[in-house]
């Protein structure tokens, strides 16, 4: 081999090293002061930035639950396998914690510092702390506690003859110390649940004019707390709030080893372990110590917090009535697709040629209605579809029991497997079958991820099948807020290969090849590598090689070596990624590939790619996000749009995000994000150009249908 | 339009393929499910299909007939092919199926089912015809076992099954724990005994330009066009050696990737493509072709065929008449005296239509009956019946079913020997009542035209029938002497009258 070679092979090589990669969960956090960065801008309507608070909150909440228990699974179990940035567990553990709760810090700051004094500039008036109340509404607030909240509570007390109480896994809850009025001086710990049946926020009738009082509920028990232990003094009381290590299955990217190394560890595993305790700052120290060592928790995962607990509850001040000018205005709600207006022929559009649907821009109508057609149309013999997660009274779980009492095929596979959604998950799986459905409970050792409809129409001159593929789930609620892209089609290609995913869906081989569909876990990575590396030859020859690739995630060890790769060779690659990602920027040797997040008012969520393919792009949408756990262990579609026109819309997208100015994070060579430097280029949200496009588009569409209706004859022959 | 299913019901793999039939678009494949189900072990092993299998046959069966519904199936055809046939107890297992699943299996021998390939691939239409203008052989690659099959000038002129499939191939290397790089040479061996016998049978002065291809997994390959620009198209075999060779340098993990296929598809890939390699070296072949079908395929053709839903472009009965033609003369059997046997025959048969009852496909089995009427005589000029009747037995005749076979070999035997009854203890089972009654019909017109050409002068070249009441008058235009045939005629009538109760009668013309 001759010294250039050799050169190579150590440049490739070294790709693998982990110093070209981010852990996950640090990257994730860094997402997550991403949202928080949100609520902190100024530019943003009060209330959203109220709303983004929450988001933060309740997505450290499942971070929490799922990652961070993950990782204690893994120390407790002596795991000690190093991740792809080269981290053993204990050390991602200690860098999550720290980086946490710099995050917690930063969101109670935020809340307090900013949002709470705004509040009560626009006229709400938070009431921080029960002492803070007047005589009227402290009148008030006892009368509420009587009525609504005393019937509800069950206090409990700690003694020798009873056990310390179970506490639920993210409750709220007030712990107090106590003391027997008679008798002993010794002091008893005792806690209530703060009920979840009962609204967290409670509005007092306030004095001052124009302005709205509310306080929250702990609040009010923790000023009546006296009433539940009468025969006690209470010497304090404090809110708290616990997570534990629920009783979840292993996050699937390390289920397996992981899974092994347990057995090996004789079940070391601690169910409900708790694994985060939040208390008020400045607690009794007894208190705390006491909660402590009857938690058994550590140190570093007791979150002293200057607020309250659980901000989630900022999501219901989001739904106060009477501030809409304090809300974000500038989106207009889902339009209507100019190609699908309300009761046109679905069927007879989609054969005029693909549709392509943009949401939230446009409507997820559309494809409610593209179900609730076929199950009515005499001409349908069979609905074939992926459900993942879907909205509770669901539209289109009504319209798949309908077709099957009408004597359709229909075949529905629910996936169980849906994180935190299998109770719900279960129940309208039941109805479907109840209505003659046949129902797949998903596939062993899966989690079926893929998105996709078919409808099988016997038509005048034959069959003639109709899809519906998409990169978000068929749930009509987050369809309002997430961006997706979804495309309707009657391609002959596409509508086989989908019937060959449904046959593999119901345990029948895999065709032989397939036509236009990539999935998961059987050839969707190796396509994602090929695609890669063929851009990387285009490059190396001199020919025209780009990537542009949106995403949720990028944590794919063999896919960002390939990206480096194919950067290496001089393939430009741009990526927008909206939450973790693995790949580092700036290294030395990798070219240069950019990062870019959006964070804005929808959730980014689409997943399109962009091959430059020597001059002839491809683009391809799909379910999948380039991780392990989507590329292996799920079965996920990936589709090429080929109509000339869908393609220029879906570059459009593509190239609006990449000129974002507002709502785009950028990655940093030392791993930080930060905003687009505008340097005197004017401001551009991609989000709120589509939704100014979606809004153009349709009334166009109106305008000349509108036209169409009154075309007077002028000419007389 | 007619929505129709085709069911094979294979060794390794049960299948099923929804067609839409029309006369105006031909056909078109709606869907195909395969479920993997490996009922060849157990009867290759065991001689049956252990319970299990049975159970889970059923059950897939069972789940085809709800899609059958699905797609409003208004017909079908379940085949089973060789793990069915071989099985000891076919009857039973068949019955058991057509119990639990509403579904009658029928079982193809080798020859109907290669015939049904081939018919598939003729189906394919103008591009079939044209590629078969020039020398082409069709090599169907099964699981199994090969079929090699040869064309001259659009017939199809000899076929031949050789024990190469694929699985057995892979198990015997399995067996042998060969390494990937060893399959080549071991192949080579394997095949080269069998290839070799071929070539000397069939290949003496024939040149083979075109090939057909039907297979899994090279035909695979050309449905992903790595070979021509279209799918269907056909290839040079040098762009697709150097195409496979280039395939073959790749390792089996770089594949699955490139190919999209499994590991173990790449593996039958390779085995497949160097067995192919092969038979391309001993037929010295220019053109390549996979025209990418299945037994599924000429399921449904055959189907739509008979239904008159699509009319055939090709005349498979002229195929089966040049095969017959070629086994007669390979055991020298004389082309005059069997031609004018056919003649007669046939002039006899088409007159007494009215009176059998018979068809066009009885007709054919008639044909050859003639054609193979004295191929026994290879063996022993004496016993030219029971060694007529040996032969034809055990060759295969591509397009006709065991029983078919059957009749036409029992028809050259009884036109020999005495006719043995039905009801006569100690006859093989192989011949039905049905059948049984076609024999006797078919044994009697040839036994006629048998008389008429006694002598092999071929003196009755011209000769016409009538049917008039209980007689049939033949007349014969000729000069010459028709003394002996007269004379020996009565015997043989004997016989056609017991049949049809119908008396022959010869009735000479001299022509001027």
């Amino acid at each position: 081999m001759n010294g250039k070679g050799m050169d190579k092979k150590i440049e490739a090589a070294s790709f693998t090293e982990s110093k070209y990669y981010t852990n996950r969960e640090l990257s994730w956090i860094l997402f997550n002061k991403r949202v928080l960065s949100e609520a902190r801008d100024k530019q943003i309507p009060l209330f959203e930035r109220l709303k983004f608070l929450s988001i933060t909150a309740s997505n450290l909440d499942e971070f929490f639950m799922v990652r961070v228990a993950s990782l204690k699974d893994m120390v407790n179990a002596g795991y000690t396998k190093k991740d792809i940035a080269g981290l053993r567990p204990e050390e991602q553990l200690k860098q999550v914690n720290e980086a946490t709760h710099e995050l917690v810090n930063l969101q109670y700051a935020t809340y307090k510092r900013s949002l709470v004094p705004l509040l009560l500039q626009n006229g709400l008036r938070i009431i921080e702390q029960h002492e803070d109340m007047t005589a009227q509404e402290t009148e008030y607030a006892d009368r509420y506690f009587m009525e609504n909240v005393y019937p509800v509570l069950t206090p409990m007390a700690v003694d020798s003859s009873r056990p310390f109480p179970l506490i639920r896994n993210k409750s709220l809850n007030i712990g107090a110390l106590v003391r027997k009025k008679e008798g002993d001086e010794a002091l008893e710990f005792a806690t209530v649940q703060v009920p979840s049946v009962l609204p967290r926020i409670v509005p007092v009738p306030s004095e001052g004019e124009g302005i709205r009082a509310v306080i929250l509920l702990e609040e009010i028990i923790e000023r009546n707390i006296h009433k539940l232990f009468l025969n006690y003094n209470i010497e304090c009381a404090y809110p708290f709030r616990i997570m534990r290590n629920a009783d979840l299955t292993i996050e699937e990217d390390e289920a397996e080893d992981l899974l092994k190394e347990i057995e090996k560890q004789l079940k070391k595993r601690q169910w409900g372990q708790a694994i985060r305790l939040e208390v008020e700052s400045g607690i009794d120290k007894r208190l705390l110590k006491i909660i402590r060592q009857e938690l058994s928790i550590h140190d570093e995962d007791i979150y002293q917090i200057d607020g309250p607990l659980d901000l989630t509850f900022l999501m219901k001040m989001y739904g106060l009535e009477g501030f809409d000018h304090l809300k974000e205005s500038a989106y207009a709600k889902p339009q209507p697709v100019p190609e699908l207006p309300a009761d046109c022929d679905i069927f007879g559009e989609i054969r005029k040629g693909d549709i392509l649907l943009h949401h939230p821009y446009q409507t997820f109508a559309p494809v409610v209605d593209f179900i609730r057609r076929a199950a009515k149309d005499p001409d349908v013999l069979a609905i074939k579809q992926t459900l993942y997660r879907v909205s509770g009274n669901s539209p289109i779980i009504a319209a798949l029991a309908l077709a099957a009492e009408n004597g359709k095929q229909v075949s529905v596979l629910v996936e169980l497997k849906a994180r935190f959604d299998e109770e719900n998950n279960i129940v309208w799986a039941k109805m479907l079958e109840k209505a003659g459905c046949h129902v797949i409970y998903g596939l062993v050792g899966l989690k079926t991820h893929s998105k996709i409809t078919l409808i099988v129409r016997r038509e005048e001159d034959g069959i003639r099948r109709y899809v519906h593929l998409g990169t978000g789930n068929y749930n009509d609620a987050t369809a309002k807020l997430y961006t997706d892209i979804g495309m309707l089609t009657c391609s002959e290609t596409i509508g086989e290969d989908a019937t060959a995913v449904f046959n593999m869906l119901s345990g029948y081989s895999e065709p032989r090849s397939w036509n236009k569909l990539s999935l998961a876990p059987l050839w969707l990575k190796d396509k994602f590598l090929y695609l890669i590396a063929r851009e990387k030859r285009f490059a190396m020859a001199g020919r025209q090689a780009r990537i542009i690739a949106k995403m949720n995630s990028l944590c794919d060890k063999d896919i960002i070596r390939a990206l480096y790769e194919a950067s290496a060779a001089g393939v430009r690659i741009e990526l927008i990624i909206r939450g973790i990602c693995c790949l580092r920027v700036g290294m030395p040797g990798a070219g240069s590939i950019s990062v870019r997040s959006i964070v804005g008012n929808f959730l980014e969520h689409s997943r399109i790619f962009y091959f430059e393919n020597d001059g002839a792009p491809e683009i391809y949408c799909g379910s999948a996000d380039w991780m392990p756990r989507n590329l292996e262990r799920r079965v996920e579609i990936l589709f090429p749009v080929e109509n000339p026109g869908l393609k220029a819309k879906l570059k459009h997208i593509l190239d609006c995000e990449l000129q974002d100015t507002v709502k785009a994070h950028i990655l940093k060579p030392d791993g930080s994000y930060e905003k687009v430097n505008r340097r005197g280029r004017a401001a551009f949200n991609s989000q709120l150009e589509f939704t100014r496009e979606a809004r153009t588009e349709a009334k166009q569409k109106e305008r000349t249908e509108q036209d169409r209706v009154f075309i007077p004859e002028i000419h007389h022959d | 339009m007619k929505t129709f299913a085709a069911i094979d019901v294979g060794s390794f793999e049960l299948s099923m393929k929804i067609f839409e039939l029309s006369s105006r678009k031909g056909m078109r494949e709606i869907d195909h499910i395969r479920h993997h189900i490996d009922l060849g072990t157990d009867t290759y092993a065991d001689g049956k299909i252990a319970r299990k299998r049975v159970d889970e046959l059923c059950h897939y069966l069972n789940e085809y007939t709800q899609i059958m519904k699905s797609y409003r199936v208004e017909d079908y055809k379940a085949y089973g092919t060789s793990a069915i046939r071989e099985t000891e107890n076919t009857v039973i297992i068949l019955d058991q199926i057509r119990q639990r699943t509403g579904i009658n299996v029928e079982v193809l021998s080798n020859s109907e089912q290669r015939f049904l390939d081939y018919k598939s691939i003729a189906f394919k239409g103008g591009a079939f015809n044209k590629f078969i203008e020039r020398g082409t052989a069709i090599v169907d690659i099964g699981g199994g076992s090969i079929q090699l099959s040869l064309f001259d000038r659009d017939m199809l002129m000899a076929t031949q099954n050789l024990r190469l499939g694929v699985l057995r191939l892979r198990e015997i290397l399995h067996h042998l724990n060969a390494g990937r790089a060893g399959y080549e040479s071991l192949i080579e061996e394997m095949a080269n005994s069998q290839l070799a016998v071929f070539k000397k049978l069939y290949l003496k002065d024939k040149q083979i330009n075109n090939l057909i291809i039907v297979d899994d997994y090279i035909s695979a390959l050309f449905g992903k066009r790595l070979f021509a620009e279209h799918v269907g198209e056909q290839t040079d075999i040098k762009s697709f050696s150097e195409c496979m060779g280039r395939i073959c340098e790749r390792t089996p993990q770089e594949l699955t990737r490139f190919l999209d296929m499994t590991e173990d598809s790449i593996e039958l890939l390779e085995i497949s493509y160097f067995l192919l390699k092969k038979i391309i070296q001993i037929m010295d072949v220019e053109l390549l072709w996979a025209p990418g079908v299945t037994l599924c395929d000429g399921i449904a053709y055959e189907y739509a065929q008979k239904n008159r839903i699509i009319l055939p472009e090709h005349d498979f009965d002229q195929d089966i008449v040049a095969c017959a033609r070629n086994i007669s003369r390979r055991y020298m059997g004389s082309r005059k005296r069997g031609e004018t046997l056919e003649q007669i025959a046939l002039t006899v048969f088409d007159s007494m239509r009215k009176v059998h009852g018979m068809g066009k496909r009885e007709r054919l089995l008639l044909r050859m009956a003639a054609i193979l009427h004295d191929c026994g005589k290879y063996v022993s000029m004496v016993n030219l019946g029971e060694c007529s009747y040996s032969i034809i037995r055990a060759t295969e005749i591509i397009g006709l079913s065991h029983v078919e076979r059957e009749i036409v070999a029992s028809v050259v035997k009884y036109n020999h020997l005495d006719f043995e009854y039905f009801d006569t203890a100690g006859r093989p089972s192989a011949i039905d009542r049905d059948s049984y009654l076609k024999v006797a019909k078919l044994t009697a017109i040839l036994r006629i035209a048998n008389g008429l050409d006694r002598s092999h002068k071929h003196k009755f070249r011209d000769v016409k029938a009538v049917l008039r009441d209980n007689e049939l008058l033949i007349t014969v235009a000729t000069n010459e002497d028709i003394t002996l045939e007269k004379g020996l005629f009565h015997g043989r009538a004997g016989f056609f009258e017991e049949v049809y109760s119908v008396r022959p009668v010869i009735k000479q013309k001299r022509t001027l």
